[in-house]
């Protein structure tokens, strides 16, 4: 189905890049076509360029538009909200509107976080060119695709042209071998790999996740370790299309069907990099050794196992390192050296694009049920289609009666745009991915952790090692016993 | 685009490493139309207190940084979101070059379609340019065309990637340059429908 732009063995992200060039520059720019472009509230800027060169969209039939990051989580009425956040849900619906868009808004049955709704839509599907105005648009290289987050002139870009100009990145392979421990997600995996490289560890590099312990994850697990990819500073991250590709597009709303789908599969199976194929860099991690992670600071990278201590920064030698350590323990009210389990939290956020899906909710009502918060918490589901499911399950039940508020789904109190804040100066558990000063809030202090970490934590109201209460439950987690 | 070819202009010093974008504009303000300017918003939460007071240690506030149009900070700026509000926030109060060891990849390329320059300096030049301008002249000279900054007795190169550099040096608009290629992109269409037909999503009937 390709043209080899490249003789001899290639990687997964070569054979996607490759096969979506249009034109290329001496100089190494490649035109590349964009098969998939999702949008939300943040376009508005997009459209007005649009609008002021009087262009029309270039292709509609793969644009979709999705309210999430400033959709109300606690009613679905426009009428009784910020009339400033109200107004950012009606420029997408009138933008979307203009151009013919499907969009899925806040009342459709599919609505969601973007990066939830693509993979359970069956929008998402290997080898394709993703993008969207969201740096955590990495999270869909879940499947095999390429794909990435962009500004808004990149945006205005891809609505006129449907194409990208891009230089090829180098190349990054990290390998986690051997079995998770009970009681270690994707989220764990990701976090380590993150305080292992740094917060720029991946910077001009495509990454692509193998090795034993990364094939044995869900969809679910993928997604999230995908997801945190920008947070290690990689412009995308990749996993191989295997059979838990297949398996969870098959049957989606969006996804091919019929012939196109067995030829489809055809074509996603043969993306995996070649066995000879190099890499410009390679990482290796053992997945024995890693143990349920947290943050302490205000980079992803200020993460440490929960059995640990916070550091120090005057028994630091690099001055850099040990000024950043000193800034983060302040502004976080922490003391240097104190146990991670000594750190009292006001309250819990489970939801987000990192850790929303079915799976996150299994495991963090695995932790709670039969047992109360001692915090206040919100849980938001990513999608509609998630909340529905984990109320068939029961698993909204188990939220409420701990203490926390089930709502509706949206970004929420990841990004705050919709007003679900963390007040000044509180301490939130938060299975979010990004711990920076006041992201959830002007003044907000966020620790990143897995849900069961962050179910742990409302339970025992400070940072916990989930293992003891998770013992003789089962977390409903896919391939569990 | 306005083309970028050198600029002497007051640098000010942000020893301050991974600013991320949440930081450079925080995203309750993120609402507003382009027109009506972010440079108010810029790093809004360092240089201002709760109650709205510049906050006197932020080195934007002092009065010999003022109209500074290069900034020089420690390393992994702009990490984060794909917000362009966060170039806008820059460019709007004034700033035309960031100097720092490196940059959040979707930042850096925001900041090329802005006309706002990322030079990536080594750490030790940066350390020494950060000490330079804090106790000397606060004046820097950066040079695109010898990728070269020239501040405080110091001579730093610094690196960019060299199809960004011809783009700012320039001034091109990318849209343009791409409507150029618009046969190649209708070919490449033609001949995909054909090798993928499971392309475009079509939704079930159920
Ligand atoms: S949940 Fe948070 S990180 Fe994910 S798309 Fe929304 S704002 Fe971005």
């Amino acid at each position: 189905m390709s043209t080899r732009a490249e003789a001899g063995p290639r990687t997964l992200f070569d054979k996607v890049f490759d096969q979506h060039v249009v034109t290329a520059r001496e100089d190494g720019q490649c035109l590349l076509f964009i098969d998939r472009h999702l949008l939300h509230e943040g376009s508005f800027h997009a459209f007005d360029k649009l609008k002021a060169r009087g262009a029309r969209i270039a292709r509609s039939d793969l644009t979709f538009g999705i309210e999430d990051h400033y959709v109300p989580t606690r009613t679905r009425d426009l009428g009784v909200i910020d009339p400033a956040i109200a107004n950012m849900i009606r420029q997408l619906r009138d933008n979307t509107a203009a151009h013919g868009l499907r969009l899925f808004g806040l009342t459709d049955p599919a609505q969601g976080i973007v990066h939830v709704v693509g993979p359970e839509q069956g929008l998402t599907l290997p080898g394709l060119t993703i993008v969207c105005g969201d740096s955590h648009t990495a999270t869909h290289g879940a499947f095999g695709a390429i794909a990435f987050g962009i500004g808004a002139s990149e945006v205005a870009h891809v609505l006129m042209t449907q194409t990208l100009w891009q230089k090829k990145p180098k190349r990054m392979r990290i390998r986690v071998e051997g079995g998770l421990a009970p009681g270690v997600f994707a989220k764990d995996m990701a976090l380590s790999i993150i305080a292992t490289i740094g917060a720029d560890g991946a910077a001009g590099h495509a990454i692509e996740y193998a090795g034993s312990a990364v094939r044995a994850l869900s969809m679910e697990g993928r997604l999230t370790l995908c997801n945190l990819s920008i947070e290690a500073g990689g412009r995308c991250g990749m996993i191989a299309p295997d059979d838990t590709t297949v398996t969870y597009i098959k049957d989606r709303p969006y996804a091919p069907a019929g012939d196109d789908f067995r030829r489809g599969v055809e074509d996603w199976m043969a993306l995996a990099s070649d066995p000879d194929a190099a890499f410009d860099r390679e990482v290796v991690l053992d997945a024995h050794e890693i143990a349920p992670i947290v943050t302490w600071g205000i980079s992803p990278e200020d993460a440490a196992p929960i059995t640990a201590n916070a550091p120090d920064p005057d028994r630091m030698s690099d001055t850099a390192r040990a000024a950043h350590v000193r800034e983060a323990l302040d502004y976080m009210g922490i003391r240097p050296g104190q146990p991670l389990t000594d750190i009292a939290v006001d309250r819990v956020f489970i939801g987000s694009c990192t850790n929303s899906r079915i799976e996150d909710l299994r495991a963090a009502a695995a932790v709670l049920a039969g047992r109360r918060a001692r915090v206040p918490g919100l849980v938001s589901p990513g999608s509609a289609v998630v909340k529905r499911q984990a109320e068939e399950e029961g698993l909204h039940r188990i939220f409420t009666e701990a203490g926390l508020e089930w709502v509706d789904a949206g970004c929420s109190m990841c990004v705050g745009m919709n007003g679900d804040l963390v007040p000044p100066g509180e301490r939130c558990a938060s299975t979010t991915n990004r711990n920076f000063r006041g992201r959830q809030g002007p003044g907000s202090r966020t620790h990143l952790m897995s849900p069961a970490m962050a179910a742990a934590a409302a339970v025992t109201g400070h940072l916990t090692d989930m293992r003891p209460l998770l013992a003789g439950r089962t977390t409903g987690l896919t391939g569990e016993n | 685009m306005d083309a970028f070819k050198s600029l002497e202009a007051i640098a000010c010093p942000l020893p301050l490493s991974g600013i991320d974008t949440d930081q450079l504009i925080p995203a309750r303000f993120m609402k507003r139309s382009r027109a009506d300017g972010y440079g108010d918003y810029l790093l809004h939460d360092l240089r201002f207190d709760d109650l709205g007071q510049p906050r006197p240690d932020c080195p934007l506030n002092a009065p010999r940084w003022q109209g500074a149009r290069i900034l020089v900070t420690r390393r992994n700026f702009g990490s984060g979101s794909s917000r362009e509000a966060a170039v806008y926030a820059l460019v709007d109060y004034g700033f035309a070059c960031v100097i720092a060891p490196s940059f959040g990849d979707i930042f850096a390329s925001n900041a090329i379609n802005n006309g706002l320059l990322p030079a990536t300096v080594s750490e030790e030049d940066c350390e020494a340019l950060l000490a330079g301008l804090e106790d000397g002249d606060c004046i820097a000279r950066v040079d695109l065309e010898a990728c070269e900054i020239r501040a405080a007795n110091l001579v730093i190169p610094f690196r960019i990637d060299p199809v960004w550099r011809t783009k700012l040096l320039n001034g091109w608009d990318d849209i343009d340059l791409t409507l150029s290629h618009a046969a190649a992109i209708e070919a490449f269409q033609a001949k995909d429908s054909i090798d993928r037909p499971w392309l475009v999503p079509r939704l079930r009937k159920s």
